[in-house]
Order: structure tokens, then C-alpha cells, then sequence
């Protein structure tokens, strides 16, 4: 019995017969995610074989990480929301103000981001999901109202000056890895705590998704809308919830992005939304709906910014090639995905 | 109140923007027994289904169960917790979770769903009805008869009171129908009451007891099956007394073709990339043929290739002997000739266009980007053929999604008339559709084919088939076993060859 | 009884009319503006600069700075009916088109003293640059099956770095006259060009549409793609085609663009300009899902959203907020017109009928 259990271990061979959609992508992520890392550091030499520079890739994506987790989860529904960028921006700009100008207290924004993440993905949720409005043009709406908002609550950028949040900011959490620098000093590396939270949430998120009827009712009405309705699962909730926990999810991500960068300004986190899009489509996610995997997107944020990495290191620094890499990257995982398909469902 | 009724639904009220769906329906349904709901399309069947299963709501009536009082429900969900499961015609299940994940979801409360148990219970039920697949495949990996059967397992395991079958068996071979009504008369011993919606007689005498027809939304009558048969259940249900549909052939002149005119279409070692055999085939004009075959032996498969709807991979083709290519339909098109696709939602009709623009379509297209019909000659056409064919539309501009599927059918068939094709391709032209059209179908082929015209006619319908073609070419296996035409063409000589029985 | 009847089904009638939403918006907009500022719809005559005279007031900014929108709208909204799904990248194809023009215009030298190609001959480039990346788009979402918001939000993530590219990231400045009529007047017609330009396209697109089946055939493919095939059409080359044809717009919108300031700003140019493209769409009632089309209401619903940004300029909003007024209206348009609350609409006018008659 437990051979056909695909939670435990079945043979190897068996389990690549009856890989899912879900899982081939994944699998076709994670490999070329090796892959490319493993390039990396043959062509690219030293750099990349410092556990430091992975860590800093994870530092400076722990938000996009958590943005992307959020987009997966409207995507696994056939859902988008392309908000998430504009409510960062917003939830920096209103926490920096808070701070600065109002003298705030950091955990008190804390709730204030996460209350503009909560605002947001009921609002947008109760449209999609009640009104049957299509998401792309609710978040499209959205998108536009938070990046309109945090003009109005302050068009210019600054620092935060607030003592608490700096020094929340600059708190590290040193590992048991590390590397001798050119004096050949040990020092440990270190992750932010940025990086913490997107962890927790990416396995939280993966245990949801994979083991709670929540998760798989995503996957259901993702799959087929009309089936799901008849099996009984209450579609209209289940997509609030996901838009919910987009924004929910959009909100976290602003403060984490908040608290890398130190910063408000209007022109944060632009173009976010279409990272995260990019991040969960490299990680397995179908846009279609019904098949993705949080871990891919881990990895699909991991594959991006790596690739931007090894672009800018081998000189190519100027700011159009990071956008052409990206693409290229984006376009190459479309075709992957599009012809993998293709091939798998007409067997 | 009668006795061990297990569901009544009393004066029931359904309508929709332009249509009473229903009009004071009543429907009783006893403890153990396999209930038949008949009728035309558009009678109102799976309106009422739908409001039985909380699909919709009813305006007006009430439903009660057990005779525990007027109950409303609201959603499937709430059917499936007062013991109320459905099967629909179209697999309501998601293709991409696994089997066991289809079974359980949606079924029981709480958060947390222990998927070992749920996977082991489901290896049990699939075991115990026979179903060739595990718990744990991704349900997009099975047959649709499988599918089918799963959708079946699950509405069966729910503890329900009251199964509703909407088509069931039309995907399902003949050997999984009889695992079907095997699971049925289990069921009914253990006093489940089932109502099975199907658009075969056969299967309705083989498993009911009770036969309840609709017609245009009303309640015709509720009829012991032993009291009620066939011939007065059709004409029950079409509402009027039957004509002897038997003898439709004798009505029309049968083409005399000219001596040594080459065939209108002939294929040599025609394949195409859909799995079937290289095949020959030629039809001669004026001629009605059709291929015969079970569900899956590649008779449309055949017809598609002649028509390029598939990718053509080889084979020589000639029209009026002359040498031709066809590798997509547009080629065919041109060459005369036309095909009326066997999934009239999924490939024949544009659902939001209007019938007008339906009917002008194909021509249309024959005739080229730059040339449209102008407003006022479509107009002309859509009329001539919607009086032409009695096509039942409000007028040329309605969607032609909002007609029923016999009236949708006749359209698609105007579209192709009005290219004046020399070869006219009908695969299952009378699937799903009403009786009265279907006879109506079948009275125009061989008219047109007493006017010249070559036609091959599909239909899972034997019966259909021997009354219209004067050729029938079997298929077995995506392969051609067999022609048959003249004295040969009768019921057992068509199932023998079906079946291989000659060696 | 019968009476009651007819009214419903005038006010149905109305009420599912396509162009009730947009007009009733613009009414909305018209009436505010009457209000608040009546010289709103003052429009004066005078000279500018240059000596030439023109006509000025916001009437004419609307019309004028409006017609990028509207030409993009319509190419926006054949691609909508072929796809089902909206094309992200016509901003950063504009500045793609942009700086082909520039290219040309300037040759290598990015300050040079006079043109280096005739203004046609640049055009026509980058006409069949823009056309290039339109077919681009059109075969990832036509042969690899993508859906056309994801396969374009490759050339949106890229294409603003092409334009720079295209140049070197330098700024070409376009010498002499000629070339800023297109974005501006031409001397002695106090009409700005580019609603020359719009109105052009404008009849363009409905010459096409009336004596083409483009319409027919885009619809057709949009709602049902298999069984266009059946009918002898090729789907994919449409959809291929629609988004070539959105090229095409997107060329001409780039002239507009890059003549209004003889330069460009990659970064800036066009931003945000596929956002009220499809706007656009979808306030004229077209179904962002594809299928049936109106294009007439697209335009219409082009013009509203310009009046609409006029609006809030006029009213000093900046314009890094606009967005937030914008999407309130987006949000208010689109719940008024979702089926859910039009059904329940109808429900409680029928209920208040009820209660008339007894």
C-alpha cells in the first residue's frame, strides 16, 4: 500500500513515472537551478563558492521571496495579483512615516504593514471572489491605488532614522558556515532576518499547500472551477482565502523589503509584482492554474537572482542587461514549461 | 404522502431570462428503486436535477426528504450533507488532483485531512467496484470512462440517500455500463433511490423500475416500467404519435450515378497523427456511407483525416479523380468538401456569435478576407436557411449558445450546406439532440444524397445508420475490418464484424 | 401587465447596451466639470511660441493627449478578442519604437546638425521594428501556447532596456522643425496633429473592419478556437496577426511620443500606457476574456480615461497620484458591472415593482 503512497518512499523509478504536473516542474526548476549555480562557479570562479554570496542573494530577495509565496498561491487558484509591488511600496512609505515623523514604535508597524497587506487582500478578495470580478483588472486597480497612496502619504524618499527599527534592521543571524576573507580572518555568514521569516513561510506555506484540505482545495479549484463546486468545496471562500493570504502575505513581504532597504520612497519595489510573477512562473507555477509548488518558487526567486548575479559579474554591469537577462530567462521557462507540457499530455 | 418515498419534489418552478425551464414539476422518488427521467433536450431534466442538487434555485415548489418536510438546498454541498449525490454527464472532478484527493475533498470538515488513511480507504473502494487505477495518480492520467467510474465511486461512497446519474453511461463502453448497472442494482438492494438520466432506451429497460417524462418543462407522467413500452415512451415523449420512422428511406429517390464518373472523394493509405491505420476509402456521388464502430475504434478519427482536422501524415487523396492535397481543413474546403464535427460545443459552434454569423462562417471563410458578406445578404442567407432547416432561434442575431442543442445542431448544418459542399462529412449529427430532430437529420441526408450530393453519416446509433447509409465501413481497433452494403447490411452482420465474430 | 413589461425591457435594453457604461461615465465627468469649473469646456485661440496659431483649452488636451490611448486601444482591443488576454509590453515597445526612430533620425552621432534619414524612411523602420516584437509576442502566445499577459511581460521586462540599447543609452535630440509636427501643430492648422493622427487610424481600423472579415475572424478564434479551425481558419496566425497589427499602433504611437519632445526618456516614455490601454478595453465593455469585440467602444472608452486624467490634473492632483483616483473609478466601474450586482440590481427593482402593483 505504501508503495502507491506518494508521501512515502516509493522507488525511485516509480515515483519519476508518476511525477505530477506539479512535481515535473518542480524537478526541472531545482536541476537547472543546480545547474546554473554549479556554472556559476566553475566559469565565474571563487565568488560564488562563498557561502556569504548565497546568503546575500537570499538577504536582498526575502521579500521577493515572500511576495512571490503569495502570487503562487492566487496562481495555483487560476487567480494574479499584481498589487503586490505597489502595496511594498506602500507599507515602506507608511511605516517610514510612521516612524520618523510620528516617532512610532516598530512593532506598533509591524501591524500597521500588516494591516495594509490584510486591507488589501479582503478587498481585492471579496471582488474576485464574491463579485466575480477578474482579478487582473481588481489587482490591475489595486496596484494603482497603493502606488497613487504612498505618493499621497509622502512623494519623497528618505531614511528612517528610527532607533528601534535600525537596529532591528541591522540584527544578524550569524551561522555555523563560513569563509576566511582575503585576511584570512574566519567570518561566519550571516542571513538578515528577513530571511528567516520568508523560510518560515515557505515551509508553512508548502505544509499548507501540500497536506491540509485548504492547500488542495487550491489546487482543485485551480484545476477545474465547475468540478471543484461539485465536489463541495466552497469556491467562492477558497479563492478570498488565497487572495487574503496574497495580500496578507504582500504586506509581510513589504515590511521585510521595508526593513532591507531602511526607506520609504514611491518608486520601491517597481516592478515587484512582475518579478514575483516571473519568480513563481521559473519555480513551476502555472498560470493556468492547478499546478505549482511554493518550493519551486523558492527556487524560481533563487534562479533569477543568481543568473543577475553572474550577468553582473562578468562585467556586464550596465542597467539593461539585468532586464534582458531577466527576460530571456522568463522566456526560456515559458517555452520549457509550454513544450514539457505539450509533450507530457499527449502521451 | 406514499409510502417509502425517499424524495418528493412538488410543484416545482424554474425559469430563466426569456424561458420557463419549469412549470409545476412534481417528482417522487421510492426507497430502492432506479428511477428513469426521460425526455426531449429541453425538457427540463437537467434544470430539475440542478435545482434538486442546489445547482440552482428553484422560484417556486419545495422538495422534501424522507417526508421529514420542505427542505432547501442551496449548493452540492448541502445536497451531498442532506445525502443527496450527483454524477454529471460532463466528469466534474479535477484533473489535477489524485484519485483519493477527488474522492474525499469537499466531503468532510475541519482542517486537517489524514491523506494516508484517505489514500488506503480509497485503494478499498476502487478495489471493491473494479476500477483499474490507484489512490495515488493524478486523475488527468486516467481514461475518461475511468474518470467516470471514479466520479461514480465517489458519489456512491457519500452514504447518500438519494443518487442522481445525469448521462452517465455516454462515455462509458459497454462492458463498463454493465459494471455501472451492476453497481446500481447493489445499490438499490440496499434501498439507495436512484434517478438515471439517459438518453438510451436500451439501458432504461435494462436496469429502471419506474420511468417518470418531462416534456417542454412539464410533467407528462410517472409510468410503472412494465405498464409503458418503448413505442409509447417516445411518443410520450415527443408528444405526439410516433410516424413510422423506419421507413424513411422509401421517401426519397435514390441518386442514379452516371456510368464511369470517378468517385468524388478517394483516399489511398490515408494516416493521420490521431493513432489510426492507414486506410483507403471512396465515396461516389449521391451516395450515403457510413463508418460503424464502437466508442474509440477510430471512426471519427478516419473522418478527420479526410477532412485535415488532424494532421495528415500520408496517404494519396484524389477528388473527382483528380489528384488533391489536403492537409488542413481549409484545403478540404476548397475541394468541396465539408465536415460537421462530432463535439458540436467544442468545435462546431461559435457560442457568442450570432446564428447569423454562424451560418455565414465557413463560406465566409471560403471566400476570402477581403471579400465579406455584406449586413444585408447575410441577413438574407441567415433567413433562408433558419426557414429552410426550421431552425427555432428568436432571430438571426440571437447567440447562438442561447438555442438548444438540436436547433444549435441544425445551424452548423446550414453552415455547411451553404458552402454547397459536393461531400458532406456528419459525425454524430444526432448525438444529445431532441428526437423530432433527429429524424429531421436523418429525412435531410438522404434528400440531399437523392439530389447528389456524396454524405458519410456517423452515428453510435446503429439503428440510425442502417436506415440512412447504403454502405457502412466497420472499424475495430483504429483499423478498417470491414464494408458492408446490400443484403449485408443488417443489425447481426453489422455486429458480428463489429465484434470480429467471422473467424 | 404588458406595459410593465415593455419598461423593463427598455431599461434592460438600455441598461445591456455596451456603450451605457462608458457614456454614462463621461456624462458623470462632463457634469462634474460643468459644475465645478464651467471654462473647462472653454476653448480659446491664440498663437504659440512659434507664431503659429492654435487651439487651446482642455477640450483640446484631452483630444490631443489622448489620441497615443485611443490609437493603442485599438490595437489593444484586437488582440483582447483573438487572445483572450492583454498585451503589458506596448509601453516598452513604444520606446523600443521610439528609439529605432531616434536611431535612424540621428544616425550614430546622437547630436547631429540635420537628419540622417528621411522622417518616412525612419518611420517605416520602426514600424517594422515594432511589428517584429508584436510577432514576437504573437507566436509565444499563438504556437507556445503562452498566456498573452505572461509571454508579454518578457518584452515588458526587457524592452525598455532594449531601447536604451538601441542607442547606446544615449538621448538623441532630433534636429529641425519637421519632425515636432507630428507631436505637435503644423504651422497654420491650430488642430494638434496627433489628433490628425488618431482620427486617421481611426478610419483606418473601421475601413478594415468593414471590409475585411478581421472582425469576424478575430471573434471567431476568440470565442472558439477549435472549431474556427474547423472552418478552415488558422488561429494562431490570427492571434499572430493581432498582435502584429498592435505593432503597428504602437509605432505610430511611438512617432507621436518621440516628436512631442524631439527625444526620449526610456525609462519614462509611455509608462504605464499598456495599464490604460486596457483600461480602455474594458471600460468600453469588452470582455477582457476575449471573444466579441467592440471597437468603437474602445476608442470612446480611450477618450474617457484621458478626460478623466485631464480632470484630475486640472484639479492639481500630481501625477504620481493619479493612479489612486484612477483605480477608485476602475473599482467603481467594474463592480457596477459585474453580473453579481447587476443581477441583484434587477432583483430589487422587480421586488420594488412587486410592491407597486400590490
Amino acid at each position: 500500500m505504501s508503495k502507491n503512497n506518494s508521501t512515502s518512499n516509493g522507488s525511485f523509478l516509480d515515483k519519476v513515472k508518476n511525477l505530477t504536473d506539479t512535481s515535473l516542474l518542480l524537478t526541472i526548476t531545482i536541476v537547472i537551478f543546480v545547474l546554473m549555480y554549479l556554472g556559476a562557479i566553475i566559469f565565474q570562479g571563487g565568488g560564488f563558492l562563498k557561502v556569504q554570496t548565497f546568503f546575500n542573494i537570499l538577504n536582498a530577495n526575502a521579500a521577493l521571496i515572500i511576495l512571490s509565496c503569495g502570487l503562487s498561491l492566487v496562481m495555483i487558484i487560476g487567480g494574479i495579483d499584481i498589487s503586490v509591488g505597489g502595496v511594498t511600496a506602500l507599507v515602506s512609505m507608511s511605516c517610514a512615516v510612521y516612524l520618523d515623523n510620528m516617532g512610532g514604535n516598530v512593532y506598533v508597524s509591524m501591524l500597521i504593514a500588516l494591516a495594509i497587506g490584510v486591507a488589501f487582500g479582503a478587498f481585492q478578495g471579496a471582488l474576485v471572489a464574491f463579485l466575480d470580478i477578474q482579478p487582473f483588472i481588481v489587482t490591475l486597480a489595486g496596484m494603482f491605488f497603493a502606488r497613487g497612496m504612498t505618493t499621497i502619504v509622502n512623494s519623497d524618499p528618505f531614511n528612517v532614522a528610527n532607533e528601534g527599527f535600525n537596529e532591528l534592521k541591522m540584527t544578524r543571524i550569524y551561522t555555523p558556515f563560513g569563509s576566511t576573507n582575503a585576511k584570512g580572518v574566519y567570518v561566519p555568514a550571516y542571513v538578515e532576518l528577513g530571511v528567516v521569516v520568508a523560510l518560515v513561510i515557505v515551509i508553512l506555506l508548502f505544509c499548507l499547500l501540500r497536506w491540509t484540505k485548504l492547500g488542495r482545495s487550491f489546487y482543485a479549484v485551480g484545476g477545474n472551477k465547475e468540478s471543484a463546486l461539485m465536489l463541495g468545496i466552497n469556491v467562492k471562500k477558497t479563492k478570498f482565502i488565497a487572495h487574503l493570504m496574497c495580500g496578507t502575505l504582500a504586506g509581510i513581504g513589504g515590511f521585510v523589503y521595508f526593513l532591507h532597504v531602511g526607506s520609504g520612497s514611491p518608486s520601491h519595489a517597481t516592478g515587484a509584482e512582475m518579478d514575483a510573477i516571473a519568480s513563481s512562473i521559473i519555480g513551476g507555477t502555472m498560470l493556468t492554474g492547478g499546478v505549482g509548488n511554493i518550493i519551486g518558487t523558492f527556487f524560481g526567486v533563487l534562479s533569477l537572482s543568481t543568473i543577475q548575479n553572474i550577468v553582473a559579474s562578468a562585467g556586464l554591469d550596465e542597467a539593461w542587461w539585468t532586464g534582458i537577462t531577466r527576460a530571456v530567462m522568463l522566456c526560456l521557462f515559458l517555452i520549457i514549461q509550454s513544450v514539457v507540457m505539450a509533450r507530457k499530455h499527449k502521451k | 404522502m406514499k409510502d417509502g418515498s425517499v424524495l418528493e419534489m412538488r410543484n416545482i418552478h424554474k425559469s430563466f431570462p426569456g424561458v420557463k425551464a419549469l412549470q409545476g414539476v412534481d417528482f417522487t422518488l421510492r426507497k430502492g428503486e432506479i428511477h428513469a427521467l426521460m425526455g426531449e433536450n429541453g425538457a427540463g431534466k437537467s434544470t430539475l436535477i440542478k435545482v434538486l442538487t442546489g445547482v440552482y434555485g428553484k422560484d417556486e415548489g419545495e422538495v422534501s426528504l424522507e417526508g421529514k418536510g420542505a427542505i432547501s438546498i442551496h449548493s452540492p454541498q448541502e445536497a451531498q450533507k442532506v445525502g443527496i449525490s450527483t454524477v454529471f454527464q460532463e466528469i466534474s472532478l479535477c484533473p489535477n488532483l489524485s484519485v483519493a484527493e477527488n474522492m474525499f475533498i469537499g466531503r468532510t470538515d475541519g482542517m486537517y485531512q489524514n491523506w494516508k488513511k484517505v489514500n488506503s480507504e480509497t485503494e478499498k473502494i476502487l478495489k471493491s467496484m473494479d476500477i483499474p487505477a490507484t489512490a495515488t495518480q493524478q486523475l488527468g492520467s486516467c481514461s475518461v470512462a475511468v474518470q467516470q467510474m471514479i466520479a461514480i465511486a465517489r458519489a456512491v461512497d457519500t452514504n447518500c440517500k438519494v443518487l442522481v446519474l445525469d448521462e452517465p453511461t455516454s462515455s462509458l463502453d459497454e462492458q463498463e455500463v454493465e459494471k455501472l448497472f451492476k453497481v446500481m442494482r447493489d445499490l438499490r438492494a440496499k434501498g439507495v433511490g436512484i434517478v438515471f438520466v439517459t438518453h438510451f432506451l436500451d439501458q432504461v429497460y435494462a436496469v429502471c423500475d419506474r420511468i417518470t417524462v418531462m416534456r417542454d418543462g412539464q410533467l407528462v407522467g410517472e409510468y410503472e416500467i412494465k405498464d409503458l413500452p418503448r413505442p409509447m415512451l417516445v411518443s410520450k415523449m415527443l408528444g405526439k404519435e410516433m410516424d413510422d420512422m423506419s421507413d424513411i428511406h422509401g421517401e426519397f429517390q435514390t441518386y442514379k450515378p452516371e456510368k464511369g464518373v470517378a468517385p468524388v472523394f478517394e483516399a489511398k493509405g490515408l494516416v493521420s497523427d490521431a493513432g489510426i491505420k492507414p486506410f483507403d476509402f471512396h465515396i461516389n456521388k449521391g451516395e450515403v456511407n457510413g463508418f460503424t464502430g464502437l466508442l474509440g475504434s477510430g471512426r471519427s478519427e478516419c473522418v478527420r483525416a479526410i477532412f485535415g482536422a488532424d494532421r495528415v501524415t500520408g496517404g494519396k487523396i484524389k477528388v473527382k479523380g483528380k489528384e488533391a492535397k489536403i492537409s488542413k481543413p481549409i484545403d478540404a474546403m476548397k475541394n468541396g468538401i465539408a465536415y460537421l464535427p462530432e463535439e458540436r460545443k467544442v468545435d462546431g459552434i461559435i457560442g457568442d456569435l450570432s446564428v447569423r454569423e454562424n451560418i455565414i462562417l465557413a463560406q465566409q471563410v471560403l471566400r476570402g478576407f477581403f471579400k465579406p458578406f455584406s449586413k444585408a445578404k447575410q441577413y438574407e442567407i441567415a433567413d433562408e436557411y433558419i426557414k429552410l432547416l426550421s431552425i427555432k432561434t428568436a432571430s438571426a442575431d440571437t447567440p447562438i449558445k442561447s438555442l438548444s442543442g438540436g436547433n444549435q445542431q441544425k445551424a452548423i448544418v446550414a453552415r455547411w450546406l451553404f458552402t454547397h459542399p459536393d461531400y458532406l462529412i456528419l459525425d454524430e449529427p444526432t448525438r444529445g439532440i431532441d428526437v423530432g430532430t433527429k429524424v429531421d437529420i436523418q429525412k435531410l441526408v438522404l434528400k440531399l444524397a437523392s439530389e447528389g450530393m456524396s454524405v458519410t453519416f456517423i452515428s453510435s446509433e446503429l439503428d440510425e445508420m442502417l436506415r440512412t447509409c447504403s454502405r457502412l465501413v466497420v472499424m475495430r481497433d483504429r483499423k478498417m475490418v470491414g464494408e458492408l452494403s446490400g443484403e449485408d447490411l443488417n443489425q447481426n452482420k453489422v455486429m458480428s464484424t463489429i465484434a470480429g465474430g467471422d473467424k | 401587465m404588458s406595459k410593465t413589461n415593455n419598461e423593463t425591457s427598455f431599461f434592460k435594453k438600455l441598461v445591456g447596451q455596451q456603450f451605457f457604461i462608458p457614456i454614462l461615465v463621461l456624462l458623470v465627468l462632463v457634469v462634474f466639470n460643468l459644475i465645478a469649473d464651467p471654462s473647462f469646456f472653454k476653448i480659446a485661440f491664440g498663437t504659440n511660441n512659434a507664431g503659429n496659431p492654435v487651439l487651446s483649452g482642455s477640450l483640446i488636451t484631452i483630444l490631443d493627449n489622448g489620441s497615443e490611448l485611443a490609437i493603442l486601444a485599438i490595437g489593444m482591443t484586437l488582440v483582447t478578442a483573438a487572445s483572450g488576454g492583454q498585451d503589458i509590453s506596448v509601453g516598452a515597445a513604444v520606446a523600443i519604437a521610439g528609439s529605432t526612430l531616434l536611431r535612424v533620425l540621428c544616425g550614430s552621432n546622437s547630436r547631429p546638425d540635420e537628419l540622417q534619414a528621411p522622417i518616412i524612411v525612419a518611420f517605416l523602420v520602426s514600424v517594422v521594428v515594432a511589428m517584429l516584437f508584436g510577432a514576437f509576442n504573437g507566436v509565444l502566445v499563438a504556437y507556445f501556447k503562452i498566456q498573452p499577459m505572461i509571454a508579454t511581460l518578457i518584452l515588458y521586462t526587457a524592452g525598455r532596456s532594449i531601447a536604451a540599447w538601441i542607442n547606446n543609452n544615449e538621448l538623441p535630440i532630433v534636429p529641425g522643425e519637421t519632425f515636432t509636427y507630428f507631436g505637435g501643430f503644423i504651422p497654420g492648422i491650430p488642430i494638434p496633429t496627433p489628433v490628425f493622427i488618431a482620427i486617421a487610424c481611426i478610419i483606418i481600423i473601421a475601413l478594415v473592419l468593414k471590409f475585411t472579415n478581421l472582425g469576424l475572424y478575430t471573434q471567431a478564434v476568440g470565442i472558439n478556437e477549435s472549431a474556427s479551425k474547423l472552418n478552415g481558419l488558422n488561429p494562431a496566425l490570427i492571434k499572430v496577426a493581432s498582435f502584429v497589427i498592435l505593432g503597428v499602433c504602437v509605432a505610430v504611437v511611438g512617432l507621436i511620443k518621440v516628436s512631442r519632445i524631439s527625444t526620449i526618456n526610456y525609462s519614462v516614455v509611455a509608462k504605464d500606457i499598456e495599464m490604460d490601454a486596457i483600461l480602455a478595453v474594458a471600460l468600453g465593455g469588452n470582455s477582457l476574456a476575449g471573444g466579441k469585440f467592440n471597437m468603437a467602444a474602445s476608442i470612446i472608452g480611450a477618450y474617457i480615461i484621458q478626460f478623466l486624467t485631464t480632470t484630475l490634473y486640472k484639479y492639481k492632483v500630481p501625477a504620481d497620484a493619479l493612479p489612486a483616483y484612477k483605480a477608485v473609478v476602475v473599482i467603481i466601474l467594474v463592480v457596477i458591472s459585474s453580473p453579481t450586482v447587476k443581477d441583484w440590481f434587477s432583483n430589487l427593482t422587480k421586488k420594488l415593482k412587486v410592491k407597486e402593483v400590490a
